[in-house]
């Protein structure tokens, strides 16, 4: 075979390899998301004290829909509460009584953070906290609530 | 007393005869390591031989993949059903494919499809004696022709297994999302949130190319040391397969025991 024909194939093998790359780390890992790209946001925290299996890159939800990011989580270690910094898209505001829980999306699906906006007409500005925040809900704990309910009856 | 010996000898024998087989492997993968430096200079034999064990494995790579994408997708659909858990049916196939399925299953078609290919022909090309003539012309086989096809499996596997990983992923789209009518967005949203690049994706390219490593050098020692007989060389393809395959899911444990 001609050395320009092995040439052609091989690099036609090396293209492939390329794009499955591209489309493994772009598609299925998302590491770059292409909901969010290149839109303005702006940061938003909450601080929870039990933020069940919350995972970085889990959507922030109005009414479910998407607004925003989830881009850390870490840990205060004065309150040890787990502080959750999100990103928001800059056309949405909220207002600075707003609250912010852990849902999750069926029964065994991933977890998000659902705002919801309460009646302030000051909106949270770009760094500020949102101080009204519920936990995710742990099901050993809601079991453990109902087993002693039962054995006090 | 006899058979005390006799019993000894028939342990020792294999235990020697492996370890001889250890260290002319080893004394072998130190020559092709010295010649890698060669290789670079003549890419076009690597670019040869990627073309007869990467080229020519694509299809059979991609067709699997697709095929083993769609079973997966329909097992896990009946299953997850039973729980009421469909949506995670994209995780489910992505990561079983990224982690252990693509690395290992493209590793065993790769060996079996240009493992024995390699070393069927350095078995014939030993047999009929053409390593003995270039050592007379003063071409050194090793780097004329075992490094180029180690370093071209090195290169070829990891791309299979990104090929391979591709297919099943959109194979087990097309079962979950087109036939059995899942929620598009809900499967790729479900799995770009459980699978992380440098976690599932960097390992198990790192995964392949160990793999790749090691089914090269199998198929190469085997051919080495094929009999210059007809069943000689046959014997020595079916070790490549056995041996691989078995080196490769071993390794595999290894392997996720380190990673995840």
């Amino acid at each position: 075979m001609k050395r320009i024909t092995l040439d052609f194939w091989v690099g036609v093998f090396v293209l492939i390899g390329i794009v499955c790359t591209i489309f493994l780390s772009l598609k299925v890992a998302n590491i770059v998301s292409f909901n969010n790209y290149n839109k303005n946001t702006y940061t938003l925290y909450a601080d929870f004290t039990n933020i069940g299996s919350l995972k970085n890159n889990a959507p922030v939800k109005v009414s479910g829909f998407t607004v925003g990011k989830i881009s850390d989580i870490s840990l205060d270690p004065q309150s040890y509460q787990a502080k959750v910094t999100m990103q928001i898209d800059n056309e949405y505001k909220f207002s600075s009584d707003s609250s912010a829980e852990i849902l999750t999306t069926g029964l065994l699906g991933e977890q998000y953070i659902g705002l919801k906006s309460g009646a302030d007409t000051e909106t949270l500005q770009n760094g500020e906290t949102i101080s009204y925040t519920s936990s995710a809900m742990i099901l050993e704990q809601l079991i453990g609530k109902f087993m002693t309910n039962m054995s006090s009856k | 007393m006899n058979k005390i010996i006799s019993f000894i000898a028939k342990i020792g024998n294999p235990v020697t005869s492996f370890i001889i087989m250890l260290g002319a492997m080893f004394m072998l993968i130190l020559q092709i390591i010295a010649s890698i430096p060669y290789c670079l200079r003549r890419f076009h034999l690597v670019i040869k031989e990627l073309f007869f064990s990467g080229v020519l494995s694509l299809v059979i790579i991609s067709v699997s993949g697709w095929f083993v994408g769609m079973v997966l997708a329909l097992q896990g659909y009946n299953t997850l059903q039973r729980f009421g858990s469909v949506s995670v049916l994209g995780s489910l196939v992505a990561l079983s494919l990224l982690r252990e399925l693509g690395p290992v299953l493209s590793a065993i078609l790769f060996a079996s499809r240009a493992g024995s290919g390699i070393t069927a022909g350095i078995g014939l090309m030993k047999a009929t004696e053409q390593l003995d003539a270039m050592q007379v012309m003063s071409v050194n086989p090793v780097s004329k022709v075992f490094a180029p096809k180690l370093l071209a499996g090195i290169i070829a596997v990891p791309i299979l297994n990104v090929l391979f990983n591709t297919c099943g992923i959109l194979g087990g789209h097309f079962v979950g999302v087109t036939l059995l009518g899942l929620n598009n967005g809900a499967f790729w949203s479900q799995m770009q949130d459980s699978v992380s690049f440098n976690y599932d994706i960097i390992n198990s390219i790192i995964k392949s190319f160990i793999f790749g490593i090691c089914i090269t050098l199998l198929a190469v020692f085997h051919g080495v040391t094929s009999k210059a007989t007809a069943e000689g060389i046959s014997s020595a393809t079916t070790k490549t397969v056995v041996h691989s395959a078995l080196a490769v899911l071993a390794l595999d444990f290894i392997l996720t025991a380190f990673m995840f």
